[in-house]
């Protein structure tokens, strides 16, 4: 990324805690477990949030394999997109794998990619 | 509402000029008689650049009344229709313009499934690569884990709603689908294919509310009537809900619009659900309390949403063949049910004793939803 470039302040800070291996989620007083960026927590509008570490692997809950993509994804299909539980957070991201390899249930773990179309990164998920 | 398909060259101004004319000149209402107008468009910005399109339709259509635009992703067009309710109930209003339209072939399939994606969380989803057919993917892969249920399950919806168009003049598709052909189409999102999608489609569809009093006052023919509203709103992002297989938008918005019209789910007689995808009318029946949870997979399967089963589902065709203008959706449902409820629809036959009929739109992977109960007076 250009030092110009406009970042999306609390998203591209939790991207390069992932990159840096240290990532984190927002955790209330009352334990809800969100996204960044936050103000209030979206279950009970605590505003008493911390950051804490998020578990280094998590479930598949399910997956696609997307064929027809958005522009951003044009030179990047086919794809496994999948959503993965970590403890309390749910991560939507692309799983590197064969889809023939990937089953509802599996272990991942996480980190960045980057998009062959545009090179914006993105999450990605490695089957652990 | 317009005939729905692919006119890329149309406008929205002209589709929804002609929607609004039709809608005006079936009421048989003065349009000097409008006191408001609510549209429901949701990405006019992005397939031809023309945002605050409240004033330019109401001059498409030479009105002169506070013109609002409002935008729920593909619920717009049922949200319109909502605030129309509202004006009206709270007095401000006797007689409002309802309506939705989209332009999208204009943007071609990949632009369109961009635009379409917006309806979704920017940071935690677009980045990440979903799209719509594939957050609808999401939820199918994980309701097939949880509960059961096959591909072949979902291609009886679409099957079932393309019979249901096959003679409806104004659908995208009038023609007839088998399921292998449904099975063997190409793989959009796996596990959905291109026929588990409603189309690309350009379009718009309008509708004129009255007050009782007014109806009264001027002696009108209003057969059918909305007795109750809903609405549900979930989180933005399909990750940060509960679940991914049950839709408390719908959930929420019908028990509303049910204690609104002082009905229960049993008195509904049949309706016209948001079936953007396959599995997306089977988590509509669902969480419209119509089905319990895990158990409407196999309803278009085993008969019973079809044109001859207990509970006709999408008898217009649905989203999935009457086609979907994003905007225009949730009027067309109002449209047509209101046609088959009135005997001047194709399928007006299937529901000649029903008095109870349901309208759901869903807006992006069912964040947004709202229900209306339409009644007819027998």
């Amino acid at each position: 990324m250009s030092d110009e470039e406009v970042r999306d302040d609390g998203y591209d800070d939790f991207m390069d805690a992932l990159e840096e291996g240290e990532p984190y989620y927002v955790e209330c007083a009352n334990g809800h477990a969100s996204l960044p960026p936050r103000r209030l927590c979206p279950e009970c509008a605590s505003d008493d949030l911390e950051e804490a570490p998020l578990p280094e692997t998590g479930e598949l809950l399910t997956y696609n394999v997307t064929h027809v993509p958005t522009p951003a994804f044009e030179d990047d299909v086919p794809f496994v997109l999948g959503i993965a539980e970590f403890g309390d957070v749910r991560l939507t991201g692309q799983v590197r794998a064969d889809s023939e390899d990937v089953e509802v249930g599996d272990s991942v773990s996480f980190g960045t990619d980057i998009s062959e179309t545009n090179g914006e990164r993105y999450i990605a998920f490695d089957l652990a | 509402m317009t005939k729905f398909g692919e006119m890329p060259d149309r406008t929205g101004r002209d589709l929804f000029a002609e929607a609004g004319e039709t809608a005006i000149e079936d009421a048989g209402i003065d349009r000097e008689e409008i006191d408001a107008l609510y549209l429901g468009n949701f990405m006019g910005e992005l397939s031809e650049r023309q945002g605050h399109m409240g004033p330019l339709m109401a001059k498409m259509l030479g009105l002169d009344v506070p013109a609002t635009r409002v935008e729920s992703a593909c619920a717009s067009g049922g949200m319109a229709v909502r605030q129309g309710i509202h004006a009206i109930r709270a007095g401000s209003a006797d007689v409002v313009l309802v309506g939705g339209v989209e332009r999208m072939h204009n943007m071609g399939t990949t632009g369109a499934t961009g635009g379409l994606s917006v309806a979704a969380d920017d940071l935690w989803e677009i980045k990440q690569g979903i799209t719509f057919p594939g957050a609808y993917a999401l939820m199918a892969q994980r309701y097939f884990a949880t509960h059961g249920g096959d591909r072949e399950d979902l291609a009886h919806v679409a099957v079932k709603n393309h019979a249901n168009a096959a003679n409806n003049p104004l659908a995208q598709y009038q023609s007839e689908i088998s399921v292998e052909k449904v099975l063997d189409a190409f793989p959009v999102a796996d596990p959905l294919g291109l026929f588990d999608a409603s189309p690309i489609t350009d379009g718009a569809a309008a509708a004129l509310l009255v007050s009782e009093e007014y109806a009264a006052e001027h002696d009108l023919d209003t057969p059918v009537s909305i007795s109750g509203t809903g609405q549900g709103t979930d989180d933005l992002a399909l990750q940060h809900r509960e679940s991914l297989t049950w839709t408390p938008a719908t959930a929420d918005a019908a028990e509303e619009a049910y204690a609104d019209a002082g009905i229960d789910a049993e008195d509904v007689d049949f309706l016209e659900v948001h079936d953007c995808f396959t599995i997306a009318e089977v988590l509509a029946l669902e969480g419209l309390g119509l089905y319990d949870r895990g158990e409407a997979i196999t309803a278009a399967r085993e008969g019973e949403t079809t044109v001859d089963g207990e509970l006709p589902v999408n008898l217009s065709g649905g989203l999935k063949a009457k086609g979907h203008p994003v905007g225009a959706t949730g009027l067309a449902q109002i449209s047509e049910m209101t046609k088959l409820f009135r005997g001047d629809h194709v399928n007006s036959d299937a529901v000649e004793n029903a008095e109870v009929g349901l309208t759901h739109n869903a807006g992006g992977t069912v964040a947004s939803a709202v229900v209306h109960v339409l009644e007819v007076e027998q």
